[in-house]
């Protein structure tokens, strides 16, 4: 067990590898309820949001979900966060527990600035969340509601009973593969879990801690906030431009605008060891005896059988098929930088 | 189940063990509580073959997809063999920690060390001290 944002966590329930993989050929079930949940109601819900993110949520419809940023007003990330609208004037925003004060807080700022009609609310500590993720989740899940998961697209959600509980089920998760994310009152959480776990034997299903969740995550080329992203970068430097949208006003929009007439200095790229070793967190990354960047991620990645990270680089080194090299302790290792995702499951 | 720490040979409170051959040399390796507690081992760095170690110094590097780890000398010596196949097959770490997992053979550079050094059964106690 480790401390996780301030939960006890398990890093894994047999080992990293096992689990890994069993995400990738059958499923998993993983514990998430450490991430925050925050309600934004009221008849200018919308109005909030769109002045709080990045994306333009105008198009979203009831019943989808957006990945967005949440920039601070020098243009950095304070959060990844996923919305749910819920109805025309509900949404709930995902964060990642980490970074769910601070989200609270940035909104709430906002909202008491621009006075807009709706409320705020903080539901973490009574929302529950549940990943199932891989090939055989769709199967697992479906022996456990009414509702015919095939209708739940990728990045959509409906209200539905789960083993007799209300609860939220959302086509999406932090895995590459397919899979669910199951919200539920806290307190029901545990009688899901059980559920899912007597349902989901005889599809091989087992449960899985946050090595795995690290692991699968990074393969799939997915960043960790607090790793990967933090306060000091902008979406910008990050693949996730894409978050942006430029033709609507946002909280941070100046500076996020005058870092993209500036110029990024630097980029976060993928990588693989092409040298021996595994590449960590806070390694540098070297171009001869220059320092040129520095290593956010890196594990060995159980699918593809090789060592793999991901790493700031200065933006004339962040071409895919550019040589780089690691200082691994006291040698320097060759790498590549590649596109991401490093893994892409087969549809 | 865990394997049961062989009485053969000596053990440091790191989790190594030496097994001394009685001319001078000792191999080394991690012990089997080790490498479950490391699990997935996916990478090992050997020592240099020539390197003079010091007793307690990092001399070797295991890394498990989730963390780096140092393998500790448990004696002073001079690397003058290392187990090669660990390069590529790492994974022999987890599988026989005790055996085909051997680390490195070391010339002794005060074999007076030894006596530092924790029998198996004493070393059984300290693991089960650990778990608790």
């Amino acid at each position: 067990m480790i401390d996780f944002g301030g939960w006890a966590m398990p890093v894994q329930y047999t080992n990293v590898i096992e689990e890994h993989q069993t995400t990738r050929t059958s499923a998993t079930l993983f514990d998430i309820c450490h991430m925050g949940e925050i309600e934004v109601r009221g008849a200018q819900a919308l109005h909030l949001l769109q002045f709080s993110l990045t994306r333009d949520l105008a198009w979203q419809k009831t019943g989808q979900v957006k990945l967005s940023a949440l920039i601070n007003d020098q243009g950095g990330i304070i959060d990844d966060l996923t919305v749910y609208k819920m109805a025309e004037d509900f949404y709930m925003l995902v964060t990642n527990a980490t970074t769910r004060e601070s989200d609270f807080l940035r909104i709430k700022s906002i909202l008491e600035d621009k006075k807009f009609d709706c409320t705020l609310s903080d539901v973490s500590a009574k929302t529950g969340k549940l990943d199932l993720q891989g090939p055989r989740a769709e199967e697992i899940l479906q022996t456990l509601t009414d509702t015919n998961l095939k209708s739940i697209r990728f990045y959509t959600f409906v209200a539905s009973k789960v083993a007799g509980t209300q609860a939220i089920i959302s086509r999406s998760g932090y895995t590459g593969e397919d899979g669910f994310e199951i919200y539920a009152e806290a307190i029901k959480i545990g009688d899901i879990w059980d559920k899912v776990m007597a349902a989901g034997t005889v599809f091989g299903l087992k449960p899985a801690g946050l090595g795995a969740r690290d692991t699968l995550r990074l393969e799939s080329g997915m960043m960790l906030n607090g790793q990967d992203i933090t306060e000091a970068v902008s979406p910008l430097e990050v693949p996730y431009s894409w978050l942006v949208d430029w033709h609507k006003d946002f909280a941070g929009k100046p500076a996020l605008a005058a870092i993209r007439d500036r110029g990024i200095q630097k980029k976060l790229v993928g990588f693989v060891m092409t040298g021996r070793g595994i590449a960590r967190h806070g390694y540098k990354v070297m171009n001869g005896t220059r320092e040129i960047g520095l290593v956010t991620s890196g594990t060995f990645s159980p699918t593809l059988n090789k060592a793999i990270g991901l790493a700031f680089v200065d933006v004339a080194f962040s071409a895919p098929d550019t040589e780089i090299t690691i200082a691994i302790r006291d040698s320097l290792s060759p790498a590549k930088v590649v596109k991401l995702p490093f893994y892409k499951r087969q549809k | 189940m865990p394997k049961s720490n062989p009485t053969d040979r000596l053990y440091s409170k790191d989790h190594e063990w030496v097994k001394d051959n009685g001319d001078g040399t000792a191999v080394v390796g991690i012990t089997d509580y080790a490498q479950e507690m490391l699990t997935d081992i996916v990478f090992v760095e050997l020592p240099p073959l020539g390197k003079k170690v010091a007793q307690g110094e990092p001399m070797a590097v295991v890394e498990s997809v989730k963390s780096v780890s140092d393998v500790y000398a448990p004696v002073s010596g001079e690397v003058i063999d290392v187990n090669k196949t660990l390069e590529e097959m790492p994974e022999l770490l987890n599988q026989d920690a005790f055996g085909e997992g051997w680390i490195a053979k070391l010339k002794l550079g005060n074999a007076a060390e030894l006596k530092s050094l924790l029998n198996a059964a004493d070393y059984d106690d300290l693991i089960k001290e650990e778990k608790h």
